[in-house]
């Protein structure tokens, strides 16, 4: 038994030599730092390095858990991704199911041409669409704000209306790309489905309700689990850019605090406690709705 | 229509169907807009767009901002830049995903089991902000352009769909065959699995090459010199941070300046920044949709 395995090791040792490179990146680029975390129970200091700073156990967490601002990021990260999620998830699905009633033309070619193509609008650039758009004064939509009789109101600087803008501007860059998922999978469905319910009499919404929607189950499901693993960990990218000294008390989240604590405060030590937190929780969730997925419905990621 | 469906559908589903084009269509409206008055914005007189005559197509066209974009070195620059960046970026990805999923795909190889378990693990626990930044640094990496090149050499996800393709979608026989004539394992990857492998490899090219030509992330924490900052970031200083390049506004008259002019320039940067990948768009955008639908086979 050992010798086959050696046998079969020497005679694939090109593949090896092959995988050498990218087993070397994963250990250096992923594992040194998931070994670097150690610093958040340390007390980091550049010149000890991480290895010779000193240990001080459960500090920076319970720093965190004391700090004023803990509430109000927790509060912040989770009204932000579960607002998301709500407005996010069924709408591609709704799109694709849309989609599928029209036939295969040159409508539903340029919906679907239109409705892709801000998913390749970089963060940049869509954040400064949204704050050109929402400026006041000259905006398009602070004109018909004023044209429809409503008061000017300033978008970007009102805390209230961070998160809608942060959501719904997702959503309208992102519905069309998430929904090809769902159009593959009901492309998939046995033809014969339809002919048979087509025979019985069924209506176009209940062959929606009875073949379509069952037909996407299973990768809406997965899809769920994936964004329900990740609740704690909203995009920095596109909050970063989108904050500024009027909205920051509703749009800080854990993961621009890490940048500005720990990066621009060279706090590294505090910062990396709260990424680790913030990552051990994001694991526990993915772990557990995975879990209450299999139970329920027999669909799963593992 | 009249033709094709003899019987005529029932009352309830042409409504439905009606309601169905009508939302749709509004739907695609609402995401065209604001890409129209973009373009429209960016072709027009700086009087025009902030006195809010502009609504959907050009007012007193001009192409002022257009040329003032070009004058900008730093802008310049940052597409120069941004050009090497994708493409030195995109080809360590894909070599990377190719050396890692290939191996990864052939049965015969011992232990492939073990280091599917240690890059799987880095999709779901990863060291964070902190300890990556402190590696770069300490490999003297911050400030270089490698520190965008190495710290993100292979997506998991990507190496896992090209896996499957490997597996599923080229057929065992020729590996057989091959090794009956003496072929060896890079010669095979080389000669039999790649040349087949080009959709794939296509969608993967894709894939990486959009995201290195938006990001600015890695910009913003690992860059500190001017000359080293990608298109992205320049322009967030520009559109975001409100910083324009002097150069920009060297030639404009002051009068030009009062009536606005900048708000002009930013809808013209946004076009300009977006000009690669709408060209590439329409021809691509299937490829883009396949890779979807292959990564959904084993979501």
């Amino acid at each position: 038994m050992v010798q086959t395995t050696w046998l079969r090791m020497k005679r694939s040792w090109e593949l090896y030599l092959l995988v050498l490179l990218p087993v070397l990146y994963l250990i250096i680029f992923q594992y040194i730092p998931m070994f670097g975390v150690i610093i958040a129970f340390k007390d980091f200091n550049i010149i000890k390095g991480i290895l010779g700073s000193p240990w001080v156990g459960f500090k920076h967490f319970t720093d965190l858990f004391q700090s004023p601002n803990f509430p109000l990021l927790i509060k912040n990260t989770l009204l932000i991704s579960l607002y998301s999620l709500l407005a996010g998830f069924p709408i591609p699905i709704f799109l694709a199911l849309a989609l599928n009633e029209i036939r295969t033309g040159f409508f539903k070619k340029s919906v679907q041409m239109i409705t892709y193509a801000p998913h390749f609008i970089s963060t940049v650039v869509m954040v400064s669409i949204i704050i050109l758009m929402l400026s006041p004064h000259v905006g398009v939509v602070d004109r018909l704000f004023t044209f429809f009789g409503w008061s000017d109101t300033n978008f970007m600087g009102e805390p209230k209306l961070f998160k809608s803008i942060y959501v719904w501007s997702g959503v309208w860059q992102e519905m069309g790309y998430a929904s090809i998922i769902y159009i593959a999978a009901l492309a998939g469905v046995d033809p014969s489905l339809y002919e048979a319910a087509r025979m019985d009499g069924a209506s176009r919404i209940k062959k929606i309700l009875h073949i379509d929607l069952p037909s996407l189950l299973p990768i809406a499901i997965t899809m769920l689990i994936l964004s329900l693993g990740s609740v704690m960990g909203v995009g920095f990218e596109k909050i970063y850019l989108m904050q500024n000294s009027l909205n920051v008390s509703t749009s800080e989240v854990i993961s621009t605090y890490v940048y500005k604590v720990g990066l621009l405060g060279a706090n590294f030590s505090f910062s990396s406690a709260v990424g680790l937190f913030n990552s051990i929780i994001n694991l526990v969730l993915l772990v557990s709705v995975n879990a209450i997925a299999r139970r329920v419905s027999e669909n799963s990621l593992w | 229509m009249l033709t094709k469906s003899k019987i005529r559908e029932p009352f309830g589903d042409r409504v439905l169907l009606v309601t169905i084009y009508v939302l749709l269509g509004a739907l695609t409206l609402t995401v065209l807009y604001p890409l129209l008055y973009i373009l429209s914005s960016s072709l027009s007189s700086p009087n025009a767009v902030v006195s809010g005559q502009v609504w959907l197509y050009p007012v007193e066209f001009s192409l002022k901002a257009y040329k003032s974009i070009f004058q900008s070195s730093q802008l310049m620059l940052g597409y120069y830049n941004s050009i090497v960046y994708t493409v030195v970026g995109t080809f360590i990805n894909v070599s990377f995903t190719v050396l890692m999923a290939f191996p990864l795909s052939q049965r015969m190889m011992a232990g492939r089991k073990y280091i599917m378990i240690l890059m799987m693990i880095t999709m779901f626990f990863s060291g964070g902000l902190i300890p990556t930044y402190l590696l770069v640094k300490n490999l003297h990496l911050l400030d270089t352009r490698w520190a965008l090149w190495l710290p993100s050499a292979f997506s998991v996800f990507q190496v896992i769909i090209a896996r499957t393709f490997f597996m599923s979608s080229i057929p065992t026989e020729l590996q057989e065959a091959a090794q009956m004539d003496g072929c060896r394992d890079t010669r095979y990857l080389w000669s039999i699995v790649l040349p087949l492998s080009k959709p794939i490899l296509a969608v993967m090219t894709l894939m990486y090459a959009v995201g290195h030509w938006n990001a600015y992330f890695d910009a913003l924490i690992y860059l500190r010199s001017e000359h080293l900052f990608p298109l992205q970031y320049v322009l967030r200083n520009m559109l975001i941070l409100n910083a324009a390049d002097p150069e920009m506004l060297a030639n404009t008259a002051q009068k030009l300046r009062d009536q606005g002019f900048e708000q002009v320039l930013k809808y013209a940067l946004i076009v300009v920044a977006c000009v690669p990948v709408l060209i590439m768009y329409p021809f691509v955008q299937k490829h883009f949709v396949k890779g979807v639908m292959i990564g959904s086979l084993k979501g």
